[in-house]
């Protein structure tokens, strides 16, 4: 049935290509065509209701960034995914789609903050969920599950008490088994052993990027 | 004695106050709500402008409850999640954690037995009773009517006990297990259920009276707060607060899992999408609710409470662990690496009592997910608030913010 409905898709859209999904029908979508495709489906298709907007890191992988979108007929009940790689990896930024859903504006912006994609014609791309000031952007690979030293929001704060944020007490912790390798590998070890009893505090790694606006 | 007699000119009241109007705007005052606030229902902040008494902007802040779920989940194994997951919608953990379970188990491909299907209709359905009289309770206090609390409060009380009853715990519950629950039913619980829907019943006429046609009530939520059907859409609304903008959309009816197409009954829709059609839905779902749940208990399928044949998905009993080699492996992987989940990419979300909670999970296999996206039905009701508040008494906020009967654990997650 999926099939049927992408050739349908793909005979309006040449551009797409069908993705691997364990449930609903799933696209890829050149980022470029991403606007056009969703107004169309919008319009013409009935898929009016944005559920989500998020991003993966691939971390090693390029393209590194790959944003996603779900979408959901009202009148047919029917989701659809589109998948758009982002083409560059140091700087990754996509079309944004808060001109044809009002509800893309904040999910944009959560994932501009967590995973630092920037939208390209955002209204009001401002950091969401952590601070303005706010350096990094947490949900990427290579940011780590403790935390990074940082100072404190509030200036004034920040000098009477000499606070900063501190990273969580990891501790070797948590201890998880990786998906791939033989079985004596998989077994669980600690994926984050950045601070230790018998280790330093960790040293930043994740650099500090365009967390602030251009 | 002299007198002295000074003339005051008064002139025309009404340009008088004309020119009083004139002279105020331009004037805004900023106004600050939250992020510690009764009205904002946990850690909300509005940044306002007024202009007298009418909100001309809002914007709001979020980020106070922020816990990084997302980072945690890519970091732990699928069963160690589902505690979190009882800390999104706190006021409905029950639903919370059935709907990120059957989202693993649709990547899984795996289907549960009837039973559990079952025992997971009730606590889909209790949840959904309890976040909405909490919902509809803290709303009328909201609106300045402290009776309906009390009651709403009571019944929610007993309600406390039943899931205490059930998981062991009476707030955060944690009772799903990928494949399955974490333990069946005790006995004679379907029966004290089945006596706490005699009782709710009875509460809800109560409140009914209390707050239906009452004058203060209408007059303070009727036509406040009105959400057009397309504004609606295209804000990704979702739940009670979509259906009283008059969109029939209920998952349970429209993509139906756990069996719910089993169950008859019926989606209330509303007409103007004010605050009035949001209590009105809320109050409405509640009996609903009741009424799913007596069918369930009367059809209460026999069986396993969890999926037998999955054997690298569900950890084994403890009894068999104790005495068998096998199931003794069996949970020492389960525990250590993991439910064993195939590579995929899959979105499932279902009919909360606040709207559609979605998880969004990208697998590379293992008993990781590499990456877990969760859709708070609450964030994305309240990114219409900037759009909605502008134009509204300061006084009708309070209203607004009740009737959208957020949570901020979902939304700033």
């Amino acid at each position: 049935m999926a099939e049927s409905e992408f050739a349908q898709l793909q005979e309006r859209f040449d551009y797409l290509s069908e993705r691997e999904s364990a449930d609903h029908l799933a696209v890829n979508c050149p980022a470029d065509k991403l606007v056009e495709l969703c107004t169309a489906l919008r319009d013409e298709l009935g898929y009016d209701l944005l559920l989500d907007v998020t991003a993966v890191d691939w971390d090693v992988q390029s393209p590194r960034f790959t944003g996603f979108y779900h979408l959901l007929s009202t009148t047919k009940h029917e989701y659809l995914r589109i998948v758009s790689d982002c083409t560059d990896d140091i700087n990754p930024s996509l079309p944004t789609l808060s001109g044809v859903f009002a509800a893309a504006n904040w999910h944009e912006r959560e994932t501009y903050d967590l995973m630092g994609i920037r939208y390209e014609g955002h209204p009001d791309l401002r950091r969401i969920l952590m601070w303005d000031e706010y350096p990094y952007h947490p949900l990427r690979k290579d940011f780590p599950l403790a935390g990074i030293e940082t100072p404190l929001p509030a200036a004034d704060v920040a000098e009477a008490t000499k606070a900063k944020v501190l990273p969580a007490p990891m501790m070797g912790g948590p201890f998880v088994s990786s998906a791939d390798g033989p079985m004596s590998q998989t077994e669980p070890s600690a994926l984050d052993e950045s601070w230790t009893e018998q280790k330093e505090k960790p040293v930043p790694s994740a650099s500090p990027d365009g967390g602030k606006k251009n | 004695m002299a007198t002295t007699t000074k003339e005051i000119s008064i002139g025309d009241l009404g340009a008088r106050s004309g020119e009083h109007e004139t002279e105020l705007q331009g004037e805004t005052m900023s106004l600050n709500v939250g992020p510690s606030h009764p009205t904002t229902h946990g850690v909300l902040r509005l940044k306002m402008e007024l202009d007298g008494d009418i909100v001309k902007t809002c914007d709001p802040v979020l980020g106070y409850l922020h816990r990084g779920d997302e980072k945690i989940a890519e970091n732990m194994t699928y069963n160690q999640f589902v505690p979190y997951t009882d800390r999104l919608d706190y006021i409905a953990p029950l639903a919370n954690n059935v709907a990120y379970a059957m989202a693993v188990e649709k990547l899984a491909n795996l289907e549960v037995p009837e039973r559990c299907q079952s025992i997971r209709v009730l606590c889909s359905e209790l949840a959904r009773i309890s976040s909405h009289l909490l919902g509809v309770g803290v709303y009328g206090m909201d609106a300045g009517a402290w009776t309906v609390f009390m009651y709403t409060f009571t019944e929610r009380e007993k309600l406390y006990t039943l899931f205490e009853e059930l998981t062991g715990a009476r707030f955060t519950t944690s009772y799903t297990r990928i494949g399955g629950v974490a333990r069946d039913i005790p006995d004679g619980w379907l029966g004290r259920v089945l006596e706490f829907c005699k009782g709710v019943l009875p509460v809800l006429d109560q409140v009914d009276k209390l707050l239906t046609r009452n004058r203060i009530f209408m007059d303070r939520t009727v036509g406040i707060g009105a959400i057009s059907k397309e504004d609606a859409i295209a804000y990704g609304l979702t739940g009670p607060n979509l259906r009283a903008c008059g969109v029939d959309l209920d998952l349970r009816k429209d993509k139906p899992y756990l069996g719910y197409e089993k169950y008859d009954f019926e989606v209330p829709v509303g007409t103007t999408g004010d605050c009035y059609d949001r209590y009105l839905m809320r109050a409405e779902e509640i009996r609903q609710s009741v009424s799913i749940v007596r069918q369930c208990i009367d059809q209460f399928p026999e069986g396993s409470y969890y999926a037998e044949d999955a054997k690298k998905i569900f950890a084994p009993q403890k009894a068999k662990v104790l005495t068998s080699m096998e199931e003794l492996i069996q949970n020492f992987m389960i525990v250590t690496e993991g439910p064993q989940i195939p590579a995929g990419e899959v979105y499932f979300e279902a009919e909360n009592p606040k709207g559609a909670l979605g998880f969004f999970i990208v697998s590379k296999g293992g008993g990781v997910p590499y990456r877990l996206k969760i859709r708070g039905p609450s964030f994305c009701n309240l990114s219409i608030l900037d759009k909605l508040i502008p134009g509204h008494y300061l006084t009708d906020i309070t209203v607004i913010l009740g009737s959208l009967d957020f949570v901020m654990g979902e939304c700033d997650r």
